[in-house]
Order: C-alpha cells, then structure tokens, then sequence
C-alpha cells in the first residue's frame, strides 16, 4: 500500500477529475505552491485564524439555530433550554458566544498588522477594501446576533441601534419604521434579525473568497514590506512552512479561546442580558459589546445626534481611502520612524476611545473621548498625509534574504 | 469648553464627597461588594453538596414564598444528591394544574412531576405585584448571572440589610440595604437567625444561611459548571500538548530553511 508514497500522486480518478475540473491543480497551486514570502513573523497568522474563527462561528451557529426560537415570548427560554436542556448545548453556545469576541480580537490585530506594515498599499488597496467590507458585515452580524436572546441589553441595543437611523433627515423615521417592521422593536424585528443573522456570515464567506483571491494575486506582504516577486529565494511554498506554522498559532489561539469557554465564559458579557427583555424597564446603562465600544464612543462625543451617527460612520468609511491618505512609498513602518510612533499612538488613541465607550458620556470620560475623537480623525484626514510627504524613510533592503541574514543576531 | 472643564472636575468633587460622608447615597455606583470564598471558584471549584441541599431547604422555605425559579425543574435536583425517590416526593408536594385538558376538556390539577419546572408562587407579574406592595420579586432561575458581581452580590444583599442611616427618611414598605443601588429596597431582610431548621448540625446564622442560599442559586444558574470545568481542563490539556508537538514539528520543517 505505501510503497508509491514518496512518487508524485498519480490517482486515476483524481486525474480524471482534475481534467475536467481541475479543483486538484487549483488547490495545490494555493495552498501548497503558492509562494509566500519567507520573513513573515507571528502577526501574519491572524488571517487564518480569521477563516477558522468564522467556520467555528457558522458551526455552532448552525447548530443553535436548530434549537432556538425566533420568538418574543420564547427567544430567551430557548436559549436557557440550550444551556440547561440540549447536550452539550451550553458549549456550544459559549462558543459561539465568546467566539464572537475572539473574532473581533483576531480581526483587529489582523488590521492593525495591515496598518503597521502598510498592507494597504498598491497593488493591494481592493484587499484592504475588502477586508473593511468584511469588518462592517462582522458588525452588522454581531449586532444582530445579540440580539437573539432577547435579554434587556439585546432589546435596549436593538432599540438604541436602530433609532440611529432616525436621525437621517426627512426620512430617518419611516426608516426606522420599516427596519422595525413595526412602531417599536418587537417580534417582527426579532425574526427578520435572525433571518438576517444567519444570511450574512454566508455573504461574509463569498467576500472572504474575494479577499484570498485579491491576496493570491499579488501574495502576502511582509515585515520589511518589499517586493519579493524580483529574488525568487525569498518565496517559500506555503506548504509545509505556513501549515505548520499556522497550526502552531492555532493551536495557542485554542487554548485562549478555551480558556474563556470553559473557565470564564461570560467574561465579555454584560449580566444584564440574563435578564429577559422588559421594554417597560430601561437598564441603567446600555453599552454595546466591547468591539464595538470605540465606534460608540465617537458617536456619543459629538453633540448633534446626525453629526455623531456620520462621524461613527466616518470613522470606519474613512479607512477606504487610507491608501490614499498615506501616498508613502515604503510600506513596512520598520523603515518610517515617524510613521511607527504614529501608529502606536493611532492603536493607544483606539483603546482609550474603547475605554470611553464604556464609560457613563460625562464629565472626564466625555471629555477624554472628545479629544480621541478628534485625534482619530486628524490621524488620517491631516498627520498622514503630511507625513507621508515628509518624512525621510529608511534605506530599503534590496531582498529579503540580504537583512534576514544580517540582522539573525538582532 | 468652561462647561467641559467643570464636568471634568465634577468627579473628583464627587470622590471627596464620597470620602467625607460614607454611605454616599447619589453616587450609587461606589458600593463595592466584598469577595467571599466560595466552593464552586476557580478552575477546580465544585459545589459543596450538602450547602447546595441546605440552599434548596432555604429556596423552598423562604424565597420561595415571593421569587418563582420557573427554569429549573424538579429533575434537577438529583445534582443536588438527592435521588430519584426523593425528587418524586419533592415534586409531589405541590399542586400544579396540567397543561393539557383532560377528556371532559377541563383543565384539572394535580401533583407536581419530576419533569414539571419550579412552581411560582403567583400566576402572572401582575399577581406577584399586587401581592408584594408594588414591587416584582425577581425570578431567581439566573439571578447569580444576572447580577454584577454574582454570587458575592447575592450574598452582599442577603446580609446587608442595616438600620437606615440618621436622617434618611424611609419610604412605606422600603427597607435599606448597604449594597441594594440606591439602598432602598422593597424585599424585608428575608434571613434571621434560626429561620429554618437544618437536618444537619450547621449553625443557623444569617451569613451561613446566605452563604447556602447563594450556592444553591449559583448552581441554579449555572447547573453545567461542574461539568464545563472538568471538560475544560481536559480539553486545555489536549490543546497544550498538541500545540507544543505543533510546535516541535514547526521547528523541524522551518529549520534548514535560509
């Protein structure tokens, strides 16, 4: 049986296949050949890790909805029969759970490495873009999904959420109307949201293809952010270099993960959600998920409820033009000493405004989010563009294998 | 910005206001609930089986007069210990009216089953209401989830009812309690010294009594944790051993590469 095990494979039925559909040559073109640049530290794992994070969620999510009910007088029950009835249901629910938040984890250390090494550069920008439309559609999908059990901080969010499309001129209350599928958030709101729930994670697959497609195109960045098309020795087939080592990475992103579902698992939550939705009873605070909370803290720092809804908008919409906002030719901010302090004080700016998002919108904390504010949009709308015209990059190094041998000892 | 100036500072007032008169009233959110020592924390923790038998015995002899518990059924008492006969018996001490007509197409009642969830006490909010002052005894089913600072709250509540500070005047059929936001509540302290009789010979004080209550309703809340932390902490295990021969081989297959 294994005495052919070292030739190349030559299965008649695959080859048979392949003819016609050659799904084989296709995946070991992307996944085995497909070469990727040899220097690519930790921070690049995070994209698989996003894939897996997303197939875990549809899973378990697939699951639930075999045992939940879409209903204002049962929701919440049936997620309590899922912990307390179904087998094994309340681990599948505290995955699904704190995998939401693990998603987000992963996904923002995910940009956050795009913006350090400037990933969003020519010839990537509709990868950047696509990834940010992944992140709205992650959004839209957390929301709703919140929603579902039908707890007081599901139906207060829902309500806060979807009343901010009121604030649009002329037509924002027929809007709300009509997202509401009623005059308030009621059981016609909850079904269409879990119909909504369950769609989008299939349309975050589709953009997900598009994205791997933009990225095979011109393959992966890299820490010194050059390209590496021009020495072939600085490409390695991504199998078996990146396989292993992003089964290396899974397997420590696991054990967080399971850290949280089995020992810890309403850590991200708010207690207030276990209890059942009173729409005559306004929880004393409402806050939203903490990946959310930067979004929410833009929005409450502006005044005008309009102006608030278009900058937390903004904020997000303003990431489309990144590529043009940083016209620097060096990506990799290893090479741009002020554009590196930049972006930590960019990253430092985004977690005090999610503190802020926590906190009650007055006195120091509104304050301190007001200024965060602020920062968050002269970030991109004044210091990167000036920047990136004037500052005095470092020398760039011809190939990857010149610095990798040189700074081994570094 | 004179206005943004003075919000700023407003917190710091408050603090030294909080500082000068103790039990601040306005400024709800500094009540800090101490920690206690629980059997079911960390990791490991289990509960402790006989506290969660006291519990019940509390649950049914007290709470249970106002607080429904309607997630819990009376099947799930064998995790406290008690067995299949005894549950049956449990079950059959109260009267519940089925849920299906019988053939005269009546609705009849009848004694509890081990499948039928808790009783409550009263039919609807409404009714709990009426009977209660004005106030809703919440359901007890998540109560040590739904609360921050969980069971340590729940504690913190049960023995925290005090005489009202001087000059605090008191509401009709309000009681204070230090840790209750806004200190005044609507439950009269539901614990005195003695208030059931164990079978066992633990002391009837009102922390032990507290102390049982609130396991019993931190299992009520949370009847899988003992199971979920076993698993977990098979399941961490696999995954450590797993990513460290990962890792042995990651370092195999990177290390010829220059």
């Amino acid at each position: 049986m294994s005495t052919t095990s070292n030739a190349p494979k030559k299965n008649g039925i695959v080859e048979w296949i392949d003819y016609r559909l050659p799904i084989f040559t296709f995946m070991n073109h992307e996944l085995r050949e497909y070469p990727t640049p040899k220097n690519l530290n930790y921070w690049w794992n995070f994209g698989s890790l996003a894939g897996i994070v997303l197939v875990v969620m549809i899973l378990s999510g697939i699951f639930l909805a075999m045992n939940y009910t879409a209903h204002v007088d049962y929701a919440f029950v049936s997620v309590e029969r899922i912990m307390r009835d179904v087998n094994y249901g309340w681990l599948l629910r505290y995955i699904h759970m704190n995998g939401a938040s693990m998603f987000f984890l992963v996904v923002y250390i995910h940009i956050f490495r795009g913006l350090y090494y400037g990933s969003y550069k020519p010839p990537r920008e509709i990868l950047w873009w696509l990834g940010l439309v992944i992140l709205i559609l992650m959004m839209a999908t957390a929301f709703l999904g919140y929603v579902l059990p039908w707890g007081q901080m599901s139906f207060w969010g829902a309500t806060v959420i979807t009343n901010l499309f009121s604030a649009i001129p002329l037509v924002g209350e027929p809007i709300v109307t009509w997202l509401w599928g009623g005059f308030s958030v009621d059981n016609p709101t909850l079904n269409r949201f879990f119909s909504l729930h369950y769609l989008l994670p299939f349309v975050i697959v589709g953009v997900v293809m598009l994205h791997l497609v933009a990225l095979h195109t011109h393959g992966s960045n890299n820490p010194l952010g050059i390209d590496t098309k021009k020495n072939p020795k600085d490409s390695i087939p991504f199998h078996p270099y990146y396989t292993v080592k992003d089964m290396f990475g899974l397997g420590v992103f696991l054990v967080i993960y399971a850290g949280f579902v089995f020992f810890a698992p309403n850590f991200f939550g708010e207690p207030v959600n276990y209890v059942p939705a009173n729409p005559l009873q306004t929880p004393s605070e409402i806050v939203p998920e903490w990946y959310l909370l930067p979004f929410y803290a833009i929005l409450r720092s502006v005044p005008d409820k309009l102006a608030g809804v278009i900058a937390m908008f903004g904020a997000i919409f303003i990431l489309f033009l990144l590529p043009w906002l940083d016209s620097s030719k060096v990506r990799s901010a290893t090479f741009r000493p002020i554009y590196k302090q930049l972006f930590w004080i960019f990253l430092a700016d985004c977690l005090v405004l999610g503190w802020c998002g926590a906190q009650h919108p007055e006195g120091a904390p509104l304050l301190i989010g007001r200024l965060a504010t602020a920062y968050y949009f002269l970030h991109f709308i004044v210091l990167l563009p000036l920047v990136s015209k004037f500052e005095k990059p470092r020398p760039l190094p011809e190939s990857i294998s010149t610095p990798v041998l040189k700074t081994e000892k570094a | 910005m004179s206005i943004n100036l003075r919000r700023a500072l407003l917190p710091a007032l408050g603090l030294f206001a909080v500082v000068a008169s103790a039990p601040a009233f306005a400024a709800g959110g500094e009540i800090t609930i101490p920690k206690q020592s629980w059997s079911f924390q960390g990791p490991l923790g289990t509960y402790d089986r006989a506290a969660l038998q006291r519990g019940f015995q509390i649950y049914k002899e007290v709470c249970s007069a106002c607080h429904a518990m309607s997630l819990v059924s009376y099947r799930n008492l064998t995790a406290l210990g008690f067995s299949d006969a005894e549950v049956k018996a449990i079950a059959a001490s109260v009267e519940v009216q089925d849920k299906e007509p019988n053939d005269q197409g009546e609705y009849v009642m009848r004694p509890g089953r081990a499948a039928d969830h808790f009783k409550s006490p009263f039919a609807n909010e409404q009714a709990s209401r009426a009977a209660n002052n004005g106030a809703y005894p919440p359901d007890l089913s998540l109560i040590t989830k739904a609360r921050v600072g969980g069971a340590d709250y729940v504690y913190a509540l049960l023995t925290g009812y005090k005489p009202a500070p001087a000059g605090m005047t008191m509401p009709d059929g309000m009681n204070y309690n230090e840790y209750f936001l806004g200190h005044l509540i609507g439950m009269a302290a539901p614990l005195s010294d003695g208030a059931v009789t164990y079978a066992d010979n633990t002391p009837t004080t009102v922390p032990q009594l507290a102390k049982d209550v609130t396991t019993f309703l931190t299992w009520a809340a949370e009847p899988e944790m003992e199971q979920r932390k076993r698993l977990g902490v098979k399941v961490v295990l696999f995954l450590l051993l797993m990513t460290g021969v990962i890792f042995a081989w990651k370092r195999k297959v990177w290390k010829d590469l220059h």
